[in-house]
């Protein structure tokens, strides 16, 4: 049961039952990207607004397990307000964490979402927390081009 | 729990059913997955193979390997005699009328492509149909999706009810005078549901229609009489019989056959080549191009073998109360959803668990020993008539028991509670 533990800790349970930042972002000049997990059939959508190099407001809907709902309500939690250089070394600390490649330094960076770092025992739910990661960094790039769906194949 | 050795009543019948006994045929059941013993609940993937159809595999290596149809030598000869057996096994198994309508391929999968490409290129045109159900798994869509869309045709979906029944009236059979082909699989790998196929074949055969059954799903679990259900085609897999992966079998009525142009070119499927021209070899070396998988159908051959030791009038039975075994139990309790209830059916059940995605169920279970299938089963028009992304789905074979499927409930339970731990 501790592996388990590890994985589905309090505050992603929390954040499954009760996500943040869920629903549909309205906007003039809003970029969305939609994500897709072949394997499971879950779906994403990532809004954002965009102020300057800012994330001023990010939303995201869909449906997915635990892990992915968690991992996307607390992604969103904790981009909020953040420049996107700061949010792609967000993501590579957090990419590093779920294959099990964490650092010290990157614990620091992380925060709160150290609480994945059960993730990497579990080989078949690592792109379950990627996901919503993949979809913002679509949703980023959203304006120069038409982003195709990213799937986590 | 010694589940292994704890004996139920309900294992052994009276007919001398003795699932304690059958286990022990299947070496990989033994093990221990996180500390518990392994209980596999995914046979619709793929079953478990009986010592028997590994050590057929490892006879071949071990003493018979070589190609066959070529050589002159014993090995040669040994290797073809037992590719040829089993191919005259597999004749008996569905009742083909001969061993010239049984093709050798790798599975459901390749069947269904070689009658799209030999038999679908060569008389599907622009504007004809193709019927298919809305129960298909993937692998009986998408190769007719992409020679619709090579030839300008159109598919037409059977739909089918909520309890996941097709709706086989008149003004749902969408035959009509451009209807080239049905396409329909006879169980379902979702939900479990067998289909009336011989209604469907029969009217189909009013019109002339030539009718593709996918097997995949009930040739592991009752008898299969192709002359009696009067199907054109009708293909199967052999891992999900018991036997190696990589091989599985196209059934074609000769007549039809002897039609269609060749799937793939190249050796064994020729009669003479010269730079000018190529004789195709006869039925059914004319669809097996190239050397076959030789151990492979050599391991199909001794599943056949297996399959009939054990006896597929007490293999029906058994897997019939064990599948009522599993509804009533999951019945029981409110925060689990059967998904469809099929008049009839196959151990093939799908479920939903309150507040918890398949995903989730999935990696707990798994912690606890227990192999189940999540996600959307290849079958996504299926999940969206029940809207749903993913479900859970058990599939039992003959060497499940009472007890695994307790197991299975009780770790359920400890799922809920892993997410109930916040108070939910
Ligand atoms: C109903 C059905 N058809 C076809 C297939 C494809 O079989 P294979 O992957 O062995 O080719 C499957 C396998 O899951 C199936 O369940």
């Amino acid at each position: 049961m501790t592996e388990l533990k590890q994985l589905y800790q309090e505050t992603i349970l929390d954040h499954n039952r009760a996500p943040r930042n869920f629903g549909r972002l309205e906007a003039p000049g809003l970029q969305r990207a939609e994500g897709f997990n072949p394997l499971c059939g879950d779906r994403l959508t990532v809004y954002l607004h965009l102020e300057k190099e800012l994330i001023r407001s990010i939303l995201f809907e869909g449906s997915g397990c635990a892990i992915s709902k968690a991992s996307a309500s607390l992604m969103t939690a904790t981009v909020k307000g953040r420049s996107i250089a700061s949010t792609h070394e967000l993501f590579e600390a957090f990419h590093r964490l779920i294959t099990g490649a964490g650092t010290e330094q990157d614990g620091f960076v992380l925060g709160k979402l150290a609480v994945f770092s059960g993730v990497c025992d579990f080989p078949s739910r690592v792109k379950c927390a990627s996901l919503p990661w993949h979809t913002l960094m679509a949703a980023l790039k959203a304006k120069e081009t038409p982003q195709p769906v990213v799937s986590t194949e | 729990m010694g589940r292994v050795n704890n004996h139920s009543a309900a294992g052994v019948t009276a007919l001398g059913w003795d699932v304690w006994n059958i286990r022990r045929d299947f070496p990989i059941l033994k093990q221990k997955i996180h500390g518990k013993p392994l209980i596999y609940l995914d046979n619709a993937a793929t079953a478990q193979k009986p010592h028997q159809v590994i050590e057929a595999v490892n006879r071949f290596y071990l003493e018979d390997c070589s190609n066959i149809h070529r050589g002159v030598h014993t090995l040669s000869e040994r290797a073809t005699k037992a590719y040829e057996n089993a191919r005259e096994k597999v004749r008996q198994f569905i009742n083909a009328k001969s061993n010239k309508e049984i093709i050798f391929v790798r599975g459901a999968t390749e069947a269904i492509n070689l009658v799209a490409q030999a038999f679908g290129r060569t008389t599907v045109g622009a504007m004809d149909e193709i019927v298919l159900s809305s129960m298909e798994h993937h692998s009986n869509i998408v190769p007719w999706q992409m020679l619709c869309e090579e030839k300008g045709a159109h598919l037409r979906v059977i739909p089918m009810n909520e309890e996941g029944d097709l709706n086989l009236d008149k003004v749902n059979l969408p035959f009509n005078e451009r209807t080239k082909l049905v396409a329909l699989t006879h169980v379902s790998n979702a939900i479990g549901t067998i289909n009336p196929i011989r209604k469907v074949i029969e009217a189909a055969h009013l019109r002339n229609i030539p009718v593709l059954i996918d097997g995949a799903q009930s040739a592991p679990h009752f008898r299969v009489d192709v002359q009696q259900l009067g199907c054109d085609f009708y293909v199967f897999s052999g891992h999900k019989l018991y036997g190696p992966t990589g091989v599985g079998v196209l059934y074609g009525k000769q007549s039809l056959l002897e039609r269609m142009p060749p799937y793939q070119g190249g050796g064994d499927m020729i009669r003479s080549v010269t730079f000018e021209k190529t004789v195709f070899n006869e039925l059914p070396y004319k669809f097996e191009a190239g050397t076959p998988n030789i151990s492979g159908v050599t391991g199909l051959g001794a599943a056949i073998d297996y399959v009939h030791s054990v006896g597929l009038e007490q293999i029906e039975p058994y897997e019939r109360s064990l599948t009522q075994y599993a509804l009533e139990q999951l019945a029981t309790y409110p925060w689990i959803r059967l998904i469809g209830r099929p008049r009839e059916r196959v151990s093939v059940i799908s479920f939903v668990v309150d507040g918890i995605h398949p995903h989730d169920v999935g990696t707990i279970l798994d912690q606890e020993g227990i192999a189940i299938r999540t996600g959307h089963h290849c079958a996504q028009p299926v999940m969206e008539h029940f809207g749903l992304s993913a479900t859970c789905r058990l599939s039992l074979a003959f060497y499940n028991t009472r007890e695994e499927i307790d197991a299975l409930v009780g770790a359920l339970k400890k799922a809920r509670e892993v997410f109930s731990n916040d108070g939910a």
